[in-house]
């Protein structure tokens, strides 16, 4: 078992480094030159060979990278070329709107999908699952910025025209002074971030729930004539969810992707906005240091989540 | 002669089957016909370019926009109304299902070839080679592909070719695993045996025996990665790093009409593109649900499991 960890947490680190090589050498064979860019177009020849030697962009490839990663390692990400300030300190500014929206958007996801998965495959065949079904489908094909501006539409535009307020029109309120208001800002955020996933959680419950109650120890658990309901929740559910844990490592790859287009539709001033405007500004040590976070979020995640499967599934120990 | 006869059995073959089952599926159908009407709708985009005399580019300030600046709603001229430069609505759409289209399917297509490709080396050599492949397969699958796909843009710039290498780059992975193992299964088959004790080799046997038998899970993977590529592309070009503006693309109008919220004011400017991309990939996933309940009867079909107590 703590062979099998070690074994994960290699691989995590290995996921790190070649993220990191990644974005490096990304950078480094792009066209532009950093100096120019964090001295402006003024800057006399001087100037850029002393911001060059400031930044060691002199130095070997090698060299530089190596530097990199030292300073990374220790939580030193850079400076932004826009305002000098450390990549780091920008990064944690942002990260409790992120935080919120993908923490609350996953317990959404799995309160709503799993239940429809369940009540799916119990009616098999019949009008809920039928239901469930479309609800998967559609679920499916929602994109998730269409189904962002259309909640805004319906929830806070139209109301508004109508004379009162129902849901507030996005935006980022902290949590600590008023959790109320926090909630209240974030309920459509994690709805929409939540739908596209708890359709495919609610297909692979169905799959899973239909395949679990076929098995054998699942007509003796009715055979001793427990009930429906212990037969259901108490035998079938472990069976049921163990898989669903491997999925939930694989998915969390994708949830930073869902909170950068949600965080545009809403307004939220999180870290996948943060990575768009680096974009446009040509802010490189920003991208860098967003992407390796969001590495690293995936491979914690996935440490997590192996963990879970370990203590679920008895099998894997 | 077997028309003389009255009660005909008759001989069909495995893809006659598949097809007739299909047709049988209303929904799969209304899907497919869907899709065709969407082909067309982009293929003839030039025609209603000189139907409404609009480009899709082109700027109608005079007739376009209200006093005010503001687009205009769906009227006589403007059957889908204007975005906020006065451009023709429907032009931009017919125009931008083809983007659409064209980056979803074939970014489907490049995907399965690929992970067709490495699924079945994997698979079929094992050992080292499949640990390798694994690895990588692992890899690309726990990586942030959104901004990876951000940092590449901002170092390259956005085009439709990167939007597609992206896109593939990204989601062969599922397709690769599955392939594996499959593969690894078709592996021990007596007829692979076989044929290796007639003298055959690896890639013969890559070819001729393992392949055929693969199509069923390509058919339907394939299908089912064609909605994703189209809402992963459209998220591209949304986050302004797939098409390049002024070019119309369904994602980039949405883009358009989510600055400065302008689609609260004007709700053609979202409902349009957005029920145009909704209904697409909802069809392409209707109709791979139907593909795979069709061609896999054996499979875990919803109408079979209806029988399960």
């Amino acid at each position: 078992m703590i062979r099998y960890l070690a074994r994960r947490l290699a691989f995590g680190v290995g996921v790190l480094l070649t993220l990191s090589v990644f974005v490096f050498f990304l950078f480094f064979i792009a066209p532009g030159d950093p100096a120019r860019m964090i001295a402006g177009d003024k800057a006399t020849e001087t100037q850029l060979v002393q911001i060059r030697t400031n930044l060691g962009l002199d130095r070997p490839i090698a060299e530089q990278y190596v530097r990199f990663l030292t300073r990374a390692v220790q939580g030193d990400l850079g400076f932004s070329y826009r305002n000098q300030q450390p990549v780091a300190k920008i990064i944690v500014s942002r990260l409790p709107a992120t935080i919120s929206l993908v923490i609350g958007g996953v317990i959404v996801w799995l309160a709503v999908g799993i239940p429809v998965g369940i009540m799916s495959a119990r009616n098999a065949g019949g009008v809920r699952d039928r239901l469930g079904q479309g609800f998967i489908l559609v679920g499916l094909s929602f994109p998730t910025f269409v189904l962002g501006m259309t909640s805004l539409y319906v929830f806070y535009f139209l109301p508004r025209q109508a004379g009162f307020s129902l849901l507030p029109g996005g935006g980022f309120k902290p949590f600590l002074p008023n959790p109320a208001d926090w909630a209240w800002h974030m309920i459509l955020p994690w709805t929409t971030l939540a739908l596209t996933n708890a359709a495919v959680y609610a297909r692979l419950t169905r799959g899973q729930m239909l395949e679990v109650m076929g098995e054998d120890y699942v007509r003796t658990a009715r055979a001793k004539g427990l009930s429906e309901r212990t037969v259901v929740y108490k035998h079938g559910m472990r069976a049921t969810l163990t898989p669903l844990a491997s999925q939930l490592g694989a998915d969390v790859a994708a949830l930073l992707g869902g909170a950068i287009v949600i965080e545009q539709v809403y307004g939220l001033n999180g870290v996948g906005a943060l990575a768009v405007q680096a974009v446009a500004n040509l802010d490189r040590p920003i991208i860098i240091g967003v992407v390796l976070l969001g590495g690293l979020f995936i491979v914690v995640a996935n440490i997590i989540v192996d963990i879970a499967y370990l203590l679920l599934d008895p099998r894997v120990r | 002669m077997t028309a003389e006869v009255t009660t005909v059995v008759v001989q069909r073959g495995y893809w006659e089957l598949m097809v007739r089952r299909l047709l049988r599926d209303r929904a799969a159908l209304v899907a497919l016909c869907f899709i065709v009407l969407v082909t067309i709708f982009a293929i003839i985009a030039p025609a209603f370019e000189a139907w409404t005399g609009h480009s899709p580019i082109e700027q109608y300030r005079e007739t376009g926009m209200s006093p005010m600046g503001l687009p205009v709603a769906p009227n006589r001229e403007f059957i889908f109304g204007t975005d906020h430069l006065g451009r023709d609505v429907l032009v931009r759409l017919a125009y931008g299902a083809r983007v659409s289209l064209i980056v979803g399917v074939l970014a489907a297509v490049c995907a399965a070839v690929v992970g067709v490709t490495i699924g079945t080396t994997a698979g079929f050599f094992g050992g080292r080679v499949d640990t390798v492949l694994s690895r990588f397969m692992d890899l690309v699958m726990s990586v942030p592909f959104l901004l990876c796909a951000l940092a590449l843009v901002s170092v390259f710039g956005p085009s439709i070719e990167l939007s597609v290498g992206v896109i593939v780059f990204f989601s062969w992975t599922t397709m690769g695993r599955v392939i594996r193992g499959q593969v690894i299964s078709l592996r021990q088959m007596e007829f692979v045996e076989a044929s290796r004790s007639l003298g055959a080799g690896p890639l013969s046997i890559m070819f001729v025996d393992i392949l055929p038998n693969l199509s069923v899970p390509i058919i339907v993977y394939t299908t089912m990665m064609i909605p994703g590529s189209i809402v992963f592309e459209a998220t591209l070009s949304f986050l302004g790093m797939g098409i390049v503006p002024p070019a119309p693309s369904w994602g980039g109008m949405l883009a358009d009409a989510a600055n400065n919220s302008l689609y609260l004011v004007a709700w053609w400017l979202v409902f349009i593109p957005g029920m145009a991309l909704l209904l697409t990939t909802l069809a392409f996933n209707i109709l791979g649900d139907g593909i795979r309940d069709a061609l896999d009867p054996k499979g875990m079909s919803s109408r079979r499991r209806r029988k399960r107590p």
